[in-house]
């Protein structure tokens, strides 16, 4: 009935236009960064495709910055990010929503008070703790203030209290510890929240941007987006250069957001709800 | 672990043994329990010794120990240096207000609450109602339409490195929206050199980015609007603009809220987008900062003034805390 109001054609119309607004952009960089070293990116009207398509700019980028240690960087920033935050978050998550104790309540505050202090606010103090630790310019610095994310916390407790406490207090009167339960029995029920968590803190810090630019200031310690703010800022000229590195910081996640997008997109409807 | 069905036999052993003496002898079935899990949980408590009085804290002590030496600790560092002249190298001594007196004075300081002010007024209405229409879009199961909702995401997935360096070679004087615009028959529009074209600029690639993300939010929200709704209002003879006004966003407002409140939040903190495509100095004249890009220039290097960016960041703290209590305030409506 309402099809004939919407015409199906005039959707799929409506369509492709916001695919073309959405991905168009990605497509020409993707574009740009395979035309070669003769042929003009400027030209007019612009070619959509390359003429030759290579892969040199993909070599080139590779030897004006070390975009290959700078994604190594980010590699492993984003892997002890996803790390720290399944394990740390879970266990707190566990805590707070499984284990009656005194002192529950403010533990409980203490993430939500974390979680009302936008970063941007706090970065300048963050930067002189981790000076005084000695920490400024070490990869340790970009994780450590997001490696239990306050959200990733609040998201694991809300997890844990959806699972049927039946289940665990079969598990109590056979005499399973805590650990134990936390194990074979909490974890195994909220996979699917930890899916998530693991994979927004894989972004967020594989994304993140602000914070690595403030406290790393050398170039050999810098991630993939930092390295590439430092390309577009010296070799703004060569737009091949700077697509080709773009493609290699994007085509990760689009890749892993191809793999798993309803993590992706439950990931939004949780973290909306309580962000 | 034991078996599924072992399982329910000891979990309706134990929740009956536990309520005994509030509940008859008899092992009440499964289904009840597991419908009123409240009761269950008040009879349980105290009862049995579930954990030792120190695990909880080993649960937690990874989480808190990070939280508050990372989070908790640097916000009342925060608070408390706005009142020094700390530098990055000198603790500093109280000084009083005499930051936020400087701030008064201080024409980036105004800039940059009248730039990230401007995000905000322009941002938002984009992110509440585009997202929505896209929502509307998408929302209908027709074929490949699984295909469009991914799509549609992916600016949210890239980096807002990546996102801004695409977008300053789309905007370019010679790239490929002049060439368009050029086709139809405009001239060269100085995207990232004019003043305010910048700053049009940037808020464009935030909101290119964030459609995907809200997007989503509505699509929840629409499923719940009451397909009788539309079908009443269609019998009544609305048009589709009429059915839009008079029953999606009237079904979805609650979202509506959240979804201003939250990009307001995300808009007051603008950094990269602006950062890429002014340059570090906020381009001309510095007349494109942002009050992060502020904060960022003057805490940060070996003289940066720690005290002052301080006073800055809670501006920054009391502004965002303004407009995240009315994302609470909208929830809890949400909820009722």
């Amino acid at each position: 009935m309402r099809a004939r109001r919407w015409p199906v054609a005039g959707r799929y119309l409506l369509l492709l236009l916001v695919f073309v607004i959405c991905v168009g952009p990605f497509l020409w960089q993707l574009s740009t960064s395979l035309k070669g070293p003769t042929e003009n990116v400027y030209s007019d009207p612009p070619k959509l495709l390359p003429e030759h398509p290579t892969l040199e700019n993909y070599k080139k980028v590779g030897e004006i910055i070390p975009v290959w240690d700078y994604a190594l960087n980010s590699l492993k920033v984003a892997l002890a990010n996803v790390a720290s935050n399944v394990i740390g978050a879970s266990m707190a998550g566990y805590a707070l929503a499984r284990l009656k104790f005194k002192g529950r309540k403010y533990a409980a505050l203490v993430f939500l008070i974390a979680m009302l202090v936008p970063a941007e606010s706090i970065m300048i103090a963050q930067l002189t703790t981790m000076r005084s630790l000695d920490l400024h310019n070490t990869l340790t610095a970009v994780v450590l203030p997001g490696c239990v994310a306050a959200l990733s916390v609040l998201l694991m407790r809300n997890a844990f209290r959806n699972v049927p406490e039946e289940i665990e207090e079969a598990a109590i009167v056979d005499g399973a510890n805590v650990w134990q339960r936390y194990f074979r029995i909490g974890l195994p029920a909220v996979k699917g929240t930890l899916a998530v968590v693991a994979i927004f803190a894989f972004m967020g810090a594989w994304d993140d941007f602000l914070w690595p630019l403030i406290v790393l200031a050398d170039d050999s310690n810098y991630t993939l987006t930092i390295g590439l703010n430092f390309l577009h800022g010296t070799f703004s000229n060569n737009q091949r250069l700077i697509a080709a590195g773009t493609m290699i910081a994007v085509l990760p996640l689009i890749v892993m957001f191809a793999c798993l997008q309803r993590y992706f997109f439950r990931g939004v409807g949780e973290g909306a709800v309580k962000g | 672990m034991k078996s599924a069905a072992n399982a329910t036999n000891a979990a309706t052993t134990a929740s009956t043994a536990t309520r005994a003496g509030t509940v008859a002898t008899v092992p009440a079935p499964p289904t009840p329990d597991v419908a009123r899990p409240a009761a269950v949980r008040r009879g349980r408590a105290g009862r049995v010794r579930t954990h030792m009085a120190h695990s909880p804290w080993a649960f937690l002590l990874p989480g808190i120990v990070i939280t508050l030496a990372f989070n908790i600790y640097p916000f009342i560092a925060t608070v408390w240096k706005a009142f020094t002249d700390s530098r990055t190298l000198t603790p500093g001594t109280f000084v009083g207000l005499a930051n936020f007196q400087e701030m008064l004075q201080d024409e980036q300081f105004w800039i940059g609450l009248r730039n990230s002010s401007l995000y905000v007024l322009v941002v938002v209405p984009c992110m509440v109602f585009f997202p929505l229409l896209m929502a509307l879009l998408v929302h209908k199961q027709i074929p490949g339409i699984a295909f469009f909702r991914s799509a549609f995401y992916t600016p949210v997935v890239a980096s807002v490195v990546v996102v801004g360096l695409i977008w300053v070679w789309m905007l370019d004087e010679r790239g490929l929206v002049n060439a368009v615009l050029k086709v139809v028959g405009f001239g060269a529009v100085p995207f990232l050199s004019d003043q305010w074209l910048i700053l049009l600029s940037a808020m464009l690639v935030t909101v290119w980015k964030g459609l995907g993300y809200y997007m989503i939010i509505y699509m929840a929200a629409l499923g719940n609007v009451p397909r009788e709704l539309y079908e009443a209002a269609s019998v009544d003879g609305a048009g589709p603009l009429r059915r839009f006004w008079s029953v999606t966003v009237p079904g979805v407002r609650n979202t509506m809220v959240l979804v201003g409140a939250l990009s307001s939040v995300a808009a007051f903190r603008v950094f990269s987008e602006v950062f890429l495509m002014a340059g570090q100095d906020g381009g001309p004249a510095g007349e494109d900062t942002t009050l992060v890009m502020l904060v960022q220039r003057v805490g940060t290097g070996l003289s940066g003034r720690v005290g002052y960016a301080s006073a800055i960041s809670m501006v920054l703290f009391v502004i965002t805390l303004i407009l995240l209590l009315a994302v609470f305030a909208a929830e809890r409506r949400d909820k009722k």
